[in-house]
């Protein structure tokens, strides 16, 4: 594939918990309009990674990122950054659908552009239907949209929350295995749909399900430990890594 | 997915257990469970035995005055008349002034103790709330009458009456005891319940709908709202119904500082008298049959509000945490 602009850049990132060294050194590039997934085993921090991302990370008490990433060249941990700015650009899915219980489907979808300062009926009428009509949940939707977010099945509400995420048009969409709560045809769903998405937003997405990762990424990055071990074509870790230890984890010697 | 598994099998072995057990119950464990029902339906026996007494005792007064005795103001024992309205208006109107006081002040320490402030000053701030309801009611009622209702008297009815003094509410002489009083001292009674009942809410709510605010770029307060409040707004009126509940039967605070007064007046400045503080100012002195019964249809008419409030609290607060624990769709 043709190469692409750097939208999001990392370097040497390292994230902690208290004491605990979650993350270390990770430096990693991301090109606009691709997709790339963070594989690895439980626990090796591929989904602290992203949270430091949107700078999600230190709301944990105790958390704290050290290093620099880049967003269109800016570092967003350079003082003065607030992260309310950051997370308004990098939208971000979570492993769990997380709408607002007690908003509408229109609501939840209309809330981040509420946050944002849109308050135009019909400026929030387009754009809640140009957001679910990119998660490909606008037909099931349409003749419903006050019904509250949560009367929709477990996989719509997870394309309910990729729509609410889509809505203020971030330039970088995080996905924290955002199918492994799903059963297989929402996820066969959401991944067709992360893959036509790439056209407008880049996709840094985590999940523990190699398959996945096989079938959708453009770039594929392996963690161990909190040190990612090696960022590749997604064809290239899958065929032929140049670690030992991503060779042992992708046939399955271990994790 | 393995710990998902786990979980369900895990979740399943007990009810097996429990099943197996009662069919093939040892002696022991037969009497344990009835000597446990019996504590257990002794408790429901003992709230409709009161019920029914009260009831019993009150049938003389509520064949005698019928309907009209709750809203009649006109209670002179001298004379055998007996009307409730006067207590009625009383312990609701002292009652909402305690919530309207006390609900925005418990709901900002329930947000700040548990989205605020750091772990160590949460804990001992909360531990001091708490501790607000061990106080004896009849200390609030000391204290009430020595330095709310004096400081009341000179300072903040006189200032009321002259700025706000156009609003009838706000009208006639300072008096100091009076209905305002009663408020000001019930809502400091019930802010530990309704912040105690509202952080236990709070924390209820699922980390994933404030990551949910978070992500979207919300604020702090934006946050509290969207992720926080937005998903506890039953919850937090299910505490608010404790908190009233608490307020319409505490008697003795309130006959400390009311003034007890058997009629309707229109400035929440005036002395008053609720349902509550009226039985215990007179049941010792009743003599007369008929006074004894209307004493106690009053007593029966606050039993029965007080019932209906704290169940409709209990399922309101009830539904929402089993609503937000299986996190599904309802």
């Amino acid at each position: 594939m043709a190469q692409t602009s750097i939208i999001l850049q990392t370097k040497r990132v390292n994230a902690y918990f208290g004491k605990v060294h979650a993350i270390q050194d990770v430096s990693l590039e991301f090109r606009s309009n691709t997709v790339t997934a963070m594989i690895g085993p439980s626990g090796c921090g591929k989904s602290t990674f992203i949270r430091t991302l949107n700078r999600m990370h230190e709301e944990v008490p105790g958390a704290r990122v050290e290093g620099e990433v880049l967003l269109d060249g800016s570092n967003i941990y350079q003082p003065g950054v607030d992260p309310v700015s950051i997370r308004r650009r990098i939208g971000m899915v979570f492993q769990k659908a997380n709408p607002f219980p007690s908003l509408s489907i229109f609501d939840n979808v209309a809330a981040g552009l509420k946050l944002a300062g849109f308050q135009r009926r019909t400026v929030l009428q387009e754009v809640v239907e140009r957001s679910l009509r990119q998660a490909a949940l606008w037909d099931e939707v349409k003749d419903k949209l006050k019904a509250p977010g949560t009367s929709l099945s477990g996989g719509q509400q997870q394309r309910l929350c990729i729509a609410r995420a889509l809505a203020v048009s971030p330039p970088v969409l995080l996905m924290d295995e955002p199918t492994s709560a799903l059963d297989p045809i929402s996820t066969a769903k959401i991944e067709e749909l992360v893959m036509e998405l790439k056209n407008e937003v880049t996709i840094v997405i985590v999940t523990h399900n190699m398959q996945q990762a096989a079938r959708i990424s453009d770039h594929t990055a392996f963690f161990l430990m909190g040190e990612m071990v090696e960022c590749d074509l997604t064809s290239r870790i899958f065929t032929k890594p140049r670690d030992s230890r991503t060779e042992n984890y992708i046939t399955g010697r271990f994790g | 997915m393995g710990a998902q598994e786990l979980e369900q099998s895990s979740l399943l072995i007990p009810e097996v257990k429990s099943r197996k057990k009662r069919r093939d119950v040892h002696a022991g464990d037969r009497r344990f469970f009835w000597t446990l029902r019996a504590v257990a339906l002794l408790i429901l026996a003992v709230l409709i035995a009161i019920a029914v007494q009260l009831f019993l005792v009150s049938l003389p007064a509520i064949r005698h005055f019928g309907v009209g005795f709750v809203f009649s103001t006109d209670w002179n024992p001298v004379r055998n008349r007996f009307g409730a309205a006067a207590f009625v208006y009383g312990t609701v109107v002292s009652s909402v002034l305690a919530i309207a006081i006390a609900f925005p002040i418990s709901l900002g320490v329930a947000l700040f103790l548990n989205e605020l402030a750091p772990r160590r000053l949460a804990s001992a701030v909360g531990f001091l709330v708490e501790m607000l309801a061990a106080i004896p009611s009849v200390v609030y009622g000391l204290w009430g009458l020595f330095v709310v209702a004096p400081w009341l008297r000179t300072v903040f009815e006189p200032m009321m009456i002259r700025y706000f003094g156009f609003i009838p509410l706000f009208q006639g002489p300072p008096y100091g005891v009076g209905m305002f009083t009663a408020g000001v001292v019930l809502a400091i009674m019930i802010t530990p319940t309704i912040s105690a009942i509202s952080r236990e809410i709070f924390r209820a709510v699922p980390l994933s709908h404030r990551e949910a605010a978070l992500a979207l770029g919300a604020t702090r307060w934006e946050t509290i709202r969207l992720g926080v409040l937005n998903s506890s707004r039953l919850g937090i009126l299910g505490a608010v119904i404790l908190g009233l509940g608490r307020a319409l039967g505490e008697t003795m605070a309130v006959t400390m500082v009311i003034g007890n007064r058997k009629d309707i007046a229109l400035s929440l400045f005036a002395p008053a008298q609720t349902m509550a503080s009226l039985l215990a100012n007179e049941y010792a002195e009743a003599s007369d049959d008929l006074h004894l019964s209307a004493l106690a249809t009053v007593g029966f008419l606050l039993f029965l509000v007080s019932f209906l409030i704290n169940s409709l609290a209990r399922f309101l607060v009830w539904r929402v945490e089993s609503r937000q624990k299986e996190g599904a769709p309802r």
